[in-house]
């Protein structure tokens, strides 16, 4: 049995804040009220830092209230996260920040609830917390540090590193076949899925943006360098030529596209990168960021390679659909009447079958 | 009117066995609420398979309800039979063994056929070999009979039909036990208000049963129970777990935060679940996770934010949740934990109790993690336990365990009801100002700056300006929470979160001891859902003249403060247990006291008879001690 839940969709179109306390007109705050006091402990070269900067330089632009922003992280290098931003925040256990900031983001909608994780973190103890937040949709900004390796743990290999790569724990090269957390957050219906790096302030900033004003789940893969066990992984990337010519930018409505390359669709809907000299016009893809259907941002996301020939940047999916966190207050609200009395709750204890034994002749 | 014979009894036994299939549950519920209107003391045990339907006329397949009832106050759901209606051979022979000789058996002589005689290795009717000639016997077709009391239901199956006959097993009893029907009908006519044809066919079903009492030659005399002598007040029925969450709504609504209850589906704790997730109006929010560990983060997230964080679970569920049970200990969070225990390990018995469990409450998550634990001890305590356990987490900032299991769970007794304005007042504050000033003398807020009296930490939730900060799995530096990995920092943090949870015993009652006499040598010291059937067996032994003293333990952890002063008062302690000798184990250790284990895992409740036997001998065995000692 299925119920219309007759509820106006959980307000879509809202901005991913609505509902959080904005500052007073004309009072902002700056990357500095967003420092906190505490010493930042990553490796020296971690690309962690610049994340740091890039979060801490762009929150500010919320216009939100402090205190009204949380940040909540799981296990792992990338997880120290909250402790140097200035708001509340959470470092929880491994692979549960996702299961825990729903908690507290349908408890209460006037905070803006963000998730730090990485790869280990986010895609294999947790992997199964992250696909859930993501189906429910709940509106939680999920930030997850790509560096394919373990780092707090030393050098394991991990769920995103590539066949046969060669770790502390794997010796001969590992077996596993690795995630596209892309390909597996669309899977998982992500209503927002995009990837950013970073080394590119502007673009990680401009990934961020999108992802705040989204209402829902948004996900968020960020290549992210160990300088310690996994360095150079993303270094073709970050090669102004090399990146020219293997970053297919995903920008809504216009050509994918890098270099002399451009993104064609053939005739059973999948994708290859073909020089534009030999493409046909008419095949030629145009990035559309707000299709319903999903397939043509999960065939984007194909497009990767291990050697990292083609990668595609930026945001992939971005739809609205109701999130779980105000579908939740919508059922309560719609439930309740007024404020809750002493007398509801006797009703309550009473039920529906109660008899009653008089005082005791003679009591 | 009837012209029968009408004799009046003090208590009867009560119970209803059939194939998983056969409503024997919904029977046993009806009965036990038409017996609660009348007024009669009661205590329930449904025992079913965990499978949903077991193959049909199985032995496994077998559900039964048994339900005591009687006009003075009830402790246990009896030990033996009065009364047994099988509806089928599997029925007869899974319950017999549990019947006194003399006992009335009700049988559905139309499910005696030979191939489900053979499904159970009869080789001959019990009905008719003589092996019953020791107890009274009514053979009744009881599905036929309801079949033919439907036969003007011509839209019906002869399968929908045949359903009814629980129905008409219930009219039957009802009019064998002189309990009025409105109740039940009312019931049915909530239950199938959409289907007018089952509605109608189930209500001449349970008609027909009683007239059939009243009618047939076959049941000469009918039953009274009055109604017990009961406090003043108005009552209802309620099991374990709707009492629990009824305690965890009235609970939050004192302490004014919403309550929010992260789980995930588990045997016997999923009917928390099914309850608060009903109860949307009164501000409830419920989420059913993807596992045991998100139903306990979510809670505990939402703890975070101000609400009043829940998890509900059993055993295996628990496990489950360890480490994030830790970090709330590490976080000083408030954070209720229901633990529903069944038969352990691994899987062991889903719909059998059992309190196993007590040792992982306590001890069962990685370094020194010490939490509150609190057990009820009756159904309608689950009530008071769980506004307790909310006191005692929202106070200390601590997790909570609640030890309930299976018996309490499904088991019901009448519950006289509270009035909501005098429940305690357990409001909480949160912290709105910064505690301290730093080196400069700026006002700065420190999470872990603790309250001297509670050594309860400051909960300052997200949204309130200038207390921002960061808490976290890490071990934190004393007064300001930042992660510190100093040695003795860690030592004296350990000691502290320690000294926490032991402070609790200074807001919780004395344990209470009942010896009548005062002068008893020997203490029975039960906790939890033990309370009915030792308080059934003291009652017994003290009517033969034994002389003995009763305690129960509420709080697991900690212990009541006078415990140990309890304990060696008595020259025997003997500590009846469902498990191998937790709590045994946990006095011996902490108060040296040499109290001795009493344990049955079987996965049903202590008999009374077996626990005033256990008694008796200890009480005999001192006394011919001190004779002993007297002659040398």
């Amino acid at each position: 049995m299925t119920t219309d839940l007759g509820m106006p969709a959980a307000s879509p179109g809202a901005p991913g804040t609505a509902g959080v306390p904005r500052l007073a007109d004309g009072t902002a705050l700056t990357k500095k009220d967003f420092t906190s006091d505490q010493e930042v402990r990553w490796c020296p070269g971690c690309g962690d830092y610049a994340i740091l900067a890039a979060v801490q330089g762009f929150l500010p632009e919320l216009g939100l209230k402090r205190e009204n922003i949380v940040f909540v992280s799981g296990i792992g290098c990338s997880s120290r996260f909250p402790y140097y931003l200035d708001t509340y925040g959470m470092h929880s256990i491994h692979g549960r920040a996702p299961a825990i900031a729903t908690g507290l983001a349908a408890t209460r909608e006037d905070l803006s609830v963000w998730v730090v994780t990485g790869d280990g973190d986010a895609l294999s103890i947790g992997g199964n917390h992250l696909i859930h937040a993501l189906r429910r949709n709940v509106n939680l900004k999920i930030l997850l540090f790509n560096n394919e390796i373990y780092g707090l743990t030393k050098g394991q290999y991990s769920p995103t590193s590539h066949v046969g790569q060669v770790t502390k724990s794997t010796p001969l090269g590992s077996l596993d076949t690795p995630f596209n957390p892309v390909s597996l957050a669309l899977g998982a219906e992500a209503s927002f899925v995009a990837r950013t790096m970073d080394s590119d302030r502007q673009h990680l900033t401009s990934v961020l943006r999108a992802a705040a004003e989204h209402r829902g789940s948004a996900l968020v893969e960020i290549y992210q360098n160990c300088p310690i066990f996994n360095d150079g992984v993303f270094d073709v990337l970050k090669d102004r030529t090399e990146a020219a010519a293997r970053i297919l930018h995903l920008v809504d409505g216009e050509e994918v596209a890098a270099g002399d390359n451009v993104v064609v669709r053939d005739d059973r809907g999948s994708l290859a990168v073909v020089p534009r000299a030999d493409a046909d016009p008419a095949r030629i893809v145009r990035h559309d960021v707000s299709a319903q259907d999903p397939s043509a941002a999960f065939a984007l996301s194909r497009l990767d390679s291990p050697d990292l020939g083609h990668v595609p940047m930026g945001v992939f999916r971005n739809v609205q659909r109701p999130t779980y966190d105000d579908a939740l207050r919508e059922q309560i609200s719609s439930a309740r009447t007024n404020e809750i009395t002493d007398a509801d709750i006797d009703a309550l204890l009473a039920g529906r079958d109660t008899w009653t034994v008089a005082t005791p002749a003679g009591s | 009117m009837s012209t029968k014979l009408v004799q009046k009894l003090d208590r009867v036994v009560i119970r209803f066995a059939g194939d998983s299939g056969d409503g024997m549950q919904l029977t046993g519920d009806r009965f036990t609420s038409q017996t609660a209107l009348l007024g009669n003391d009661l205590s329930t045990l449904p025992n079913f398979p965990a499978e949903i339907r077991a193959p049909q006329g199985t032995l496994p397949g077998v559900s039964s309800f048994q339900l005591h009832f009687a006009d003075h106050n009830v402790l246990t759901p009896g030990d033996a039979p009065d009364v047994l209606v099988a509806m089928n051979p599997a029925a007869l022979k899974a319950n017999l063994r549990d019947l006194p000789r003399g006992a009335t058996i009700i049988v559905n002589t139309d499910e005696f056929t030979k191939r489900n005689l053979s499904k159970v290795g009869y080789t001959e009717s019990p009905l008719d070999d003589g092996s019953l000639e020791s107890y009274h016997v009514h053979p009744v077709a009881l599905t036929s009979i309801a079949v033919e009391a439907l036969a003007s239901f011509t839209d019906l199956t002869r399968k929908e039909k045949e359903r009814a006959k629980n129905m008409f097993a219930l009219g039957l009893l009802s009019w064998l036990y002189t309990r009025p029907m409105d109740g039940t009908e009312a019931f049915l006519k909530a239950k199938f208000a959409d289907k007018p044809e089952i509605l109608e066919a189930n209500l001449t079903a349970l008609r027909a049963g009683f007239n059939y009492g009243e009618t047939t030659e076959d049941f000469a005399v009918s039953y009274e129970v009055a109604a017990a002598s009961m406090a003043a007040g108005t009552y209802r029925n309620v099991t374990g777990n709707v009492a629990l969450s009824l305690g965890l709504v009235a609970a939050a609504h004192r302490a004014h935060l919403p309550l929010f209850l992260g789980s995930y589906p588990i045997t016997p704790a999923s009917d928390i679940l099914h309850t608060l997730a009903g109860l949307k109006r009164y501000g409830v929010a419920t989420m059913q996770a993807e596992d045991e560990i998100a139903g306990v983060g979510a809670a505990l997230g939402a703890s975070f934010g101000g609400a009043l964080g829940v998890t509900t679970t059993s055993g295996p569920g628990l496990a489950l949740k360890a480490e994030t049970i830790g970090l709330a200990v590490s976080l000083e969070l408030p954070l209720i934990v229901c633990d529903i225990q069944r038969g352990g390990p691994s899987t062991g018995l889903p719909t059998k109790t059992e309190q196993a469990d007590l040792l992982q409450a306590l001890f069962g998550r990685n370094g020194e993690s010490p939490v509150a634990v609190v057990a009820p001890s009756t159904p309608a305590d689950c009530f008071d336990i769980a506004v307790e356990a909310v006191r005692i987490a929202t106070t200390y900032r601590t997790p909570v365990i609640v030890l309930s299991d299976g018996y309490l769970a499904n088991g019901s007794e009448p519950w006289r009801l509270p009035r909501t304005s005098e429940l305690p007042d357990i409001a909480v504050e949160f912290a709105t100002e910064p505690n301290a000033t730093d080196d400069k003398g700026e006002p700065v807020f420190h999470p872990y700056l603790r309250d001297p009296e509670t050594l309860a930490r400051p909960w300052a939730i997200p949204g309130t300006p200038g207390l921002e900060h960061r808490v976290g799995g890490i071990e934190k530096a004393d007064v300001t929470g930042n992660i510190s990995y100093d040695p003795d920092n860690h030592d004296h943090m350990t000691r502290l979160r320690q000294a926490k949870i032991d402070g609790i015993a200074d807001t919780i009652a004395p344990l209470e001891v009942d010896d009548p006499t005062a002068d008893a040598d020997v203490l029975v010291l039960g906790w939890g859902s033990t309370f009915g059937p030792v308080s059934a067996a003291v009652r017994l032994a003290r009517n033969t003249g034994v002389r003995v003293a009763q305690a129960h333990l509420r709080h697991l952890n900690p212990f009541p403060a006078n415990t140990g002063e309890v304990l060696r008062r008595y020259e025997r302690v003997i500590v009846p247990e469902m498990n191998l000798g937790q709590l045994a184990l946990l006095l011996r250790a902490k108060y040296l006291v040499d109290v001795e284990s009493h344990t049955s895992v079987r996965g049903l409740p202590f008999q009374a008879g077996e626990l005033a036997d256990v008694i008796a001998t200890a009480v005999a065995s001192l006394s011919d001690a001190h004779l002993k000692e007297t002659a040398q």
